[in-house]
């Protein structure tokens, strides 16, 4: 199940310049283990200490914020879009 | 001259260049200005602030831009009204109207954070600026980026009040209706930033655009005598306003500018079809968890506040509070506000007049400590939410007879 990752700015150092790469992956916690493999340093980044996705970092699958789906236990299929993106400030 | 030392990340510390930068690379916290405040404090006075223009720019010290000011030149300063008449409605002694219903040009507090935010893009070399706005923000990019000559794209969501629509448009910018809430529209254009060299007032020039928000800060402490209120009531979208209204306060307390000392609570005030920080606050909850928006307050209607964590750590270190107001007192709020003080302010000022209310009745806002509401835009631009509540005129023939039927006036002479 190939799944498209878009990297936001700050991370596209770590994907050696790569906007969107494409994982492997069943769920969310999986896709960042496996981004964690390719581009190493990557998850740090992600995830805090208890490894759950950081209060400033957005994950969407598809047009939907996963703390609406489930969280990183939230599955993928093949096809599907994530997006990481950055919180910013309001409008 | 400038005391602009650098940008530092709130999570980790790190310092990054003054650039157009936005989060840390580390763990995507927010980035900050960061000031020299040591050279500051042997250079700024009182008396220096008070000789300055009549605008925010009164502040300029204490604003992340390197040169001189050449954005909103007449934006801020805004009246800080003495309301009796509310004051004896809601049963309190000491109560002020921080009146940025009339902050120029676009009548709302984004005057201030888009005349920092601009001035900064400028410095910076854009020719192109852009933000994700719920309205007020749009209106202001787009006027100020006219008169500043700049490019300008403007991204709203599609079901906006139609007033804030028209106030963008007018000033033919490029407007962008996009299908979805804030949320959406704040998503789009963070991908949008990654690929365009644009100044995006919110995302990449975001560490810049929200020190224009303290302005409001200092002047409610300047134009108090050089004294701190008791309590701020202040609404919330992003959040962001609360922590820059907060750090305004820090700043003038670390500069020993306030007489008497800071001893200020901030209150949060949110609508009840949007309210994800004022209920992690209420249920002292520890995280602050998104919700999808529904409520007429449309400028306070972000989901996901970026600045929330941020926010509710204020309100707990200064010894605040929370309300949430439903639909019905926000219009109530609205013409409370209109009826005793004369000033019409839009759905955010009803949910801040309505949850001072709550937190007056519920005690936690004690009625003899003095209290300043933040009014943060003007009610002109939101004339649907209370079109059915407001009345009609007495309608009569142009006659004396037909006036005197229907009204029944007392007689004066």
């Amino acid at each position: 199940m190939s799944v498209k990752v878009r990297i936001p700015t700050p991370l596209q150092k770590l994907t050696g310049g790569q906007a969107e790469v494409s994982i492997e992956a069943a769920d969310i916690q999986e896709l960042i283990n496996k981004l964690e493999s390719q581009y190493g340093g990557i998850k740090d980044r992600l995830c805090d200490e208890s490894g759950k996705v950081r209060r400033f970092v957005n994950v969407y699958l598809n047009e939907e914020d996963i703390r609406f789906l489930k969280q990183e236990s939230t599955t993928l299929k093949a096809g599907d879009e994530v997006s990481i993106v950055p919180a910013i400030a309001g409008g | 001259m400038s005391y602009m030392k650098c940008l530092k990340s709130k999570g980790t510390g790190r310092e990054y260049p003054k650039e157009a930068l936005y989060v840390c690379e580390y763990d995507f916290s927010p980035l900050e200005a960061s000031y020299d405040y040591a050279a500051i404090k042997k250079n700024l006075t009182r008396e220096k602030i008070e000789k300055g223009p009549r605008s925010l720019w009164r502040y300029r010290d204490l604003l992340p831009i390197d040169g001189e000011p050449t954005v909103g030149l007449h934006s801020g300063f805004t009246p800080l009204v003495r309301a009796r008449l509310l004051a004896e409605e809601l049963g309190v002694k000491e109560l002020y109207i921080k009146d940025d219903s009339v902050c120029h040009p676009t009548w709302s507090f984004k005057d201030r954070v888009v005349s920092v935010a601009l001035t900064r893009a400028k410095e910076l070399g854009f020719t192109t600026v852009a933000c994700a706005s719920t309205g007020n923000l749009a209106n202001s990019v787009s006027a100020h980026g006219a008169k500043a000559g700049l490019e300008r794209y403007i991204f709203i969501p599609y079901d906006l009040e139609r007033g804030k629509v028209l106030g963008s448009l007018v000033y033919n910018p490029n407007v962008v209706a996009v299908r979805g809430n804030y949320d959406d529209v704040n998503r789009l254009c963070s991908e949008i930033a990654s690929r365009y060299h644009w100044g995006f007032v919110n995302v990449n020039l975001r560490p810049y655009y929200s020190e224009g928000s303290k302005t409001m800060g200092f002047e409610i402490i300047e134009q108090l005598g050089w004294k701190a209120p008791k309590h701020v009531v202040i609404p919330a979208a992003s959040g962001s306003l609360i922590t820059k209204i907060w750090k305004a306060f820090k700043e003038f307390e670390q500069l020993e500018f306030i007489e008497g000392g800071l001893n200020t609570s901030i209150h949060c005030a949110q609508p009840e079809g949007c309210s994800p920080i004022a209920t992690a606050i209420l249920e002292k909850s520890e995280h602050v968890l998104p919700v999808k928006p529904y409520t007429i307050a449309k400028s306070l209607a972000i989901g996901n506040p970026a600045d929330g964590y941020y926010a509710k750590d204020v309100i707990e270190a200064s010894g605040g509070s929370a309300a949430i107001v439903n639909d019905d007192e926000i219009r109530e709020g609205i013409r409370l506000l209109a009826r005793t003080e004369g000033i019409f302010t839009e759905t955010a000022g009803g949910v801040t007049v309505a949850s001072a209310k709550k937190l007056i009745e519920r005690g936690s806002i004690p009625r003899d400590e003095s209290i300043v509401l933040a009014i943060t835009g003007n009610g002109l631009k939101t004339q649907e939410a209370i079109q059915d509540s407001v009345g009609e005129p007495t309608m009569i023939e142009p006659s004396l007879q037909s006036f005197e039927e229907k009204l029944k006036p007392v007689r004066d002479i």
